[in-house]
C-alpha cells in the first residue's frame, strides 16, 4: 500500500495509526480543539481521537470555523500526523497555513483519491516529506 | 493554471507587515483551490472573532501589531463575550482574557462591531451580483442565495485576510457559471399545511444539506415565499448537515425566477423528489433525545433572532411564567429596539434569558448538566448542541418550544409533512 500523493500544503513528515473515517465531519462541533476528540455523536467514528493519527478525510462539511480548530489542534501538538484529503478543502486547511505563517509545526496534507482510503485502515502509516504514503511493517 | 500576482499584490506579499501576512495567507489559499487571480471584493462577514484557544488570539494581535487595518466594509460574527452584558457566560480566565482581547484586536482592525450571525438583517446586504468574502456558514449561504451577492465559504482567517488586502481568490462561486443549479429538490409531494408551517424550513434544510452535500441545488415545489426568517433557518441547517455555500428556490429566490433558467437549460444531475416519510425521518433525526420526560432548557436564535421572531416569542408567551429558562440568542442591532419600548424587560420577567454578541453553542452559558435536554426550533442548534454542549436536544416548533418552556416537559403538536 505505498502510494505517491500530491502536497496540498507542506509540513512535517508524519507518522501516526490510520483513521479513516466512513463520514464526511464538521471541524467545528465536531472535534475537541483542546484534545482532537470526535465530538459529534452523530459521527460513526464519534470518541476517536485523531491527534497523532494519519488522518483520511473523505470531506468535510459544516462550520466555516474548521480552520480555526485545526490551528488550535496544532498549537496545541494535538494535530494529526498527517491529513489525507479526496480533494483541497478551502476551509480546512487554512487552518494549516495560517499556522505556518505564525510560524509553528504543522502536519502535512496531501490528495490521494478516495477509493484508496480503506487500504489503510487499522495501518500504520508513514507520510513523507515528498508526499510518498507507506504502510510500516 | 497557476496563480498570477499583480506587482502590487507580490510587492505587498513581500512585506514584514500584517497586509504582507494577510496577502501571502490569501495567496496560498488561491493556489490552493487552482485560482489564476485575485478579484476586488466589496464587503467581508468575519467569522474569526470567536475564541477556540489562544492560536486565533495570536493571530489577531500578530495583524494589528503588524499595522493591518481592514480595507472594505467588515461585520464580525459572534464572539464568545456577550459584550452588551445580557447574559453571563461561565468561560473561565485566562480563556476569558484571551477571547476579550481577540474581540479587541479585530475592533482594532477597523472590523464593524456587529457581533451578529445575521449580518443581513443588521444592515448589511451587499448588492445582487457584487463580490464578497464572506465567513459564517448561514451567513455566507444567505449572502450568496437570497441576496445574490457572491462568495465562496469563506473559513476563519481567509475572511480578515481578505478584507485587510481587499481581494479575494477567483474561483468557484464569484463565477456566475459555477452558480446554477445541478440538482433539482422537489418538494411539492409534501402537503401545503407542513409547507406553511415554521418547521417545514429547518427540516427541509437539513434534508436539503445532507442530500445535496456541495451541489448546488434547486428547490422546486414551493407556491409562495415562505419569508426571510424561514430562508435563514433553511440555510443555516442545509449548511451545518452539508457543505452548502448556495441554494436556489425557483420563482423565491433572486437566481431562479424559474427552474429551466437556473438549470441554464442542462438536464439537471440528479432529482431528488421528497417524499413525506423523508421530511418525517429528518424531523426526528434533529433530534436525539426522543424519550425524554423532561426538559432542562430551550434555545432559539441560530441564526440570531430577528425582530419579527421576537414578535413571534412575545405574542406565543403571552405573558406567561416559564417553568425553564429559554435562551433567545440575538445581536445587538435587535436588541436596541428590544430596549426602546421595554420589551426586553417583559420578556425577562416571563423568564427568557436575552443572549447577545453570542449564542449557546459557540460559549459556555448554559449550566454545565449531565443529562441536560434542550429543546430548539433551529436546526443548526439541533444540530450543534449534543457536540458543544453536552446537552441532548429536542426539535420542535416554536410554539411547541414556548409550550413545554411553560410546562417544564415536552410537548408536541403533530404537523404531518
Amino acid at each position: 500500500m505505498n502510494a505517491a500523493a500530491e502536497i496540498l500544503v507542506p509540513g512535517r513528515a508524519g507518522q501516526g495509526e490510520a483513521l479513516v473515517l466512513t463520514a464526511p465531519i464538521s471541524f467545528w462541533g465536531g472535534v475537541d480543539p483542546k484534545t482532537g476528540r470526535i465530538a459529534d455523536v452523530r459521527h460513526p467514528q464519534h470518541g476517536e481521537v485523531i491527534a497523532g493519527r494519519v488522518l483520511f478525510l473523505p470531506g468535510t462539511i459544516g462550520s466555516s470555523s474548521a480552520s480555526a480548530v485545526l490551528m488550535e489542534l496544532a498549537h496545541n501538538g494535538r494535530a494529526p500526523a498527517a491529513l489525507v484529503l479526496h480533494e483541497p478543502d478551502a476551509i480546512l486547511l487554512l487552518g494549516l497555513i495560517v499556522a505556518r505563517e505564525m510560524g509553528w509545526q504543522t502536519p502535512m496534507a496531501v490528495r490521494l483519491g478516495r477509493g484508496a482510503f480503506d487500504g489503510y485502515r487499522g495501518s500504520l502509516v508513514k507520510v513523507a516529506k515528498d508526499g510518498a504514503l507507506t504502510v510500516a511493517a | 493554471m497557476s496563480l498570477l500576482l499583480s506587482p502590487e499584490e507580490q510587492a505587498t506579499a513581500a512585506g514584514q507587515d500584517g497586509a504582507a501576512m494577510a496577502m501571502r495567507i490569501v495567496a496560498e489559499s488561491a493556489r490552493l483551490l487552482s485560482a489564476p487571480r485575485l478579484i476586488p471584493i466589496a464587503s467581508a462577514h468575519i467569522d474569526g472573532a470567536l475564541y477556540h484557544g489562544d492560536s486565533g488570539t495570536l493571530f489577531a494581535e500578530r495583524l494589528v501589531e503588524g499595522g493591518a487595518s481592514v480595507a472594505v466594509r467588515s461585520t464580525l460574527n459572534v464572539g464568545a463575550l456577550d459584550l452588551m452584558g445580557c447574559s453571563r457566560i461561565r468561560l473561565e480566565e485566562p480563556q476569558r482574557g484571551m477571547a476579550r482581547r481577540m474581540m479587541e484586536a479585530y475592533r482594532k482592525l477597523g472590523c464593524e462591531q456587529s457581533w451578529t450571525c445575521a449580518p443581513y438583517q443588521a444592515g448589511h446586504r451587499p448588492q445582487q451580483g457584487s463580490d464578497v468574502a464572506w465567513g459564517e456558514s448561514n451567513a455566507v449561504v444567505f449572502c450568496n442565495s437570497v441576496l445574490g451577492a457572491r462568495t465562496n465559504r469563506y473559513g476563519d482567517f481567509l475572511d480578515i485576510a481578505c478584507a485587510i488586502i481587499g481581494r479575494a481568490p477567483d474561483y468557484g462561486l464569484h463565477h456566475p457559471e459555477n452558480r446554477r443549479a445541478r440538482l433539482v429538490f422537489d418538494v411539492s409531494a409534501l402537503s401545503p399545511s407542513f409547507l406553511a408551517s415554521e418547521i417545514a424550513w429547518p427540516v427541509l434544510g437539513s434534508l436539503y444539506g445532507r442530500e445535496a452535500g456541495n451541489t448546488i441545488g434547486v428547490v422546486t415545489g414551493v407556491a409562495n415565499h415562505p419569508g426571510e426568517d424561514a430562508l435563514k433557518a433553511f440555510g443555516a441547517a442545509a449548511a451545518s448537515s452539508g457543505a452548502v455555500g448556495l441554494f436556489h428556490i425557483a420563482g423565491v429566490t433572486p437566481e431562479a425566477p424559474d427552474v429551466e433558467t437556473i438549470l441554464g437549460g442542462a438536464r439537471p444531475e440528479a432529482v431528488i423528489r421528497v417524499t413525506p416519510e423523508m421530511a418525517t425521518k429528518a424531523r426526528a433525526g434533529l433530534s436525539t433525545a426522543v424519550s425524554a420526560a423532561t426538559i432542562h432548557a430551550v434555545a432559539i436564535g441560530s441564526p440570531h433572532l430577528s425582530l419579527a421572531e421576537f414578535d413571534a416569542l412575545e405574542r406565543l408567551i403571552a405573558g406567561r411564567r416559564l417553568k425553564v429558562p429559554l435562551y433567545a440568542c440575538t445581536g445587538r442591532h435587535a436588541l436596541a429596539d428590544l430596549e426602546q419600548d421595554g420589551r426586553r424587560k417583559s420578556l425577562e420577567t416571563s423568564g427568557v434569558i436575552i443572549v447577545a454578541d453570542t449564542c449557546v453553542v459557540v460559549t459556555p452559558i448554559m449550566p454545565d448538566l449531565a443529562g441536560g435536554v434542550l429543546m430548539t426550533n433551529s436546526g443548526k442548534f439541533a444540530h450543534y448542541a449534543p457536540g458543544n454542549t453536552g446537552y441532548s436536544v429536542l426539535y420542535a416548533s416554536l410554539a411547541d418550544c414556548v409550550e413545554s418552556a411553560v410546562a417544564g416537559r415536552p410537548l408536541f403538536t403533530d404537523i404531518a409533512a
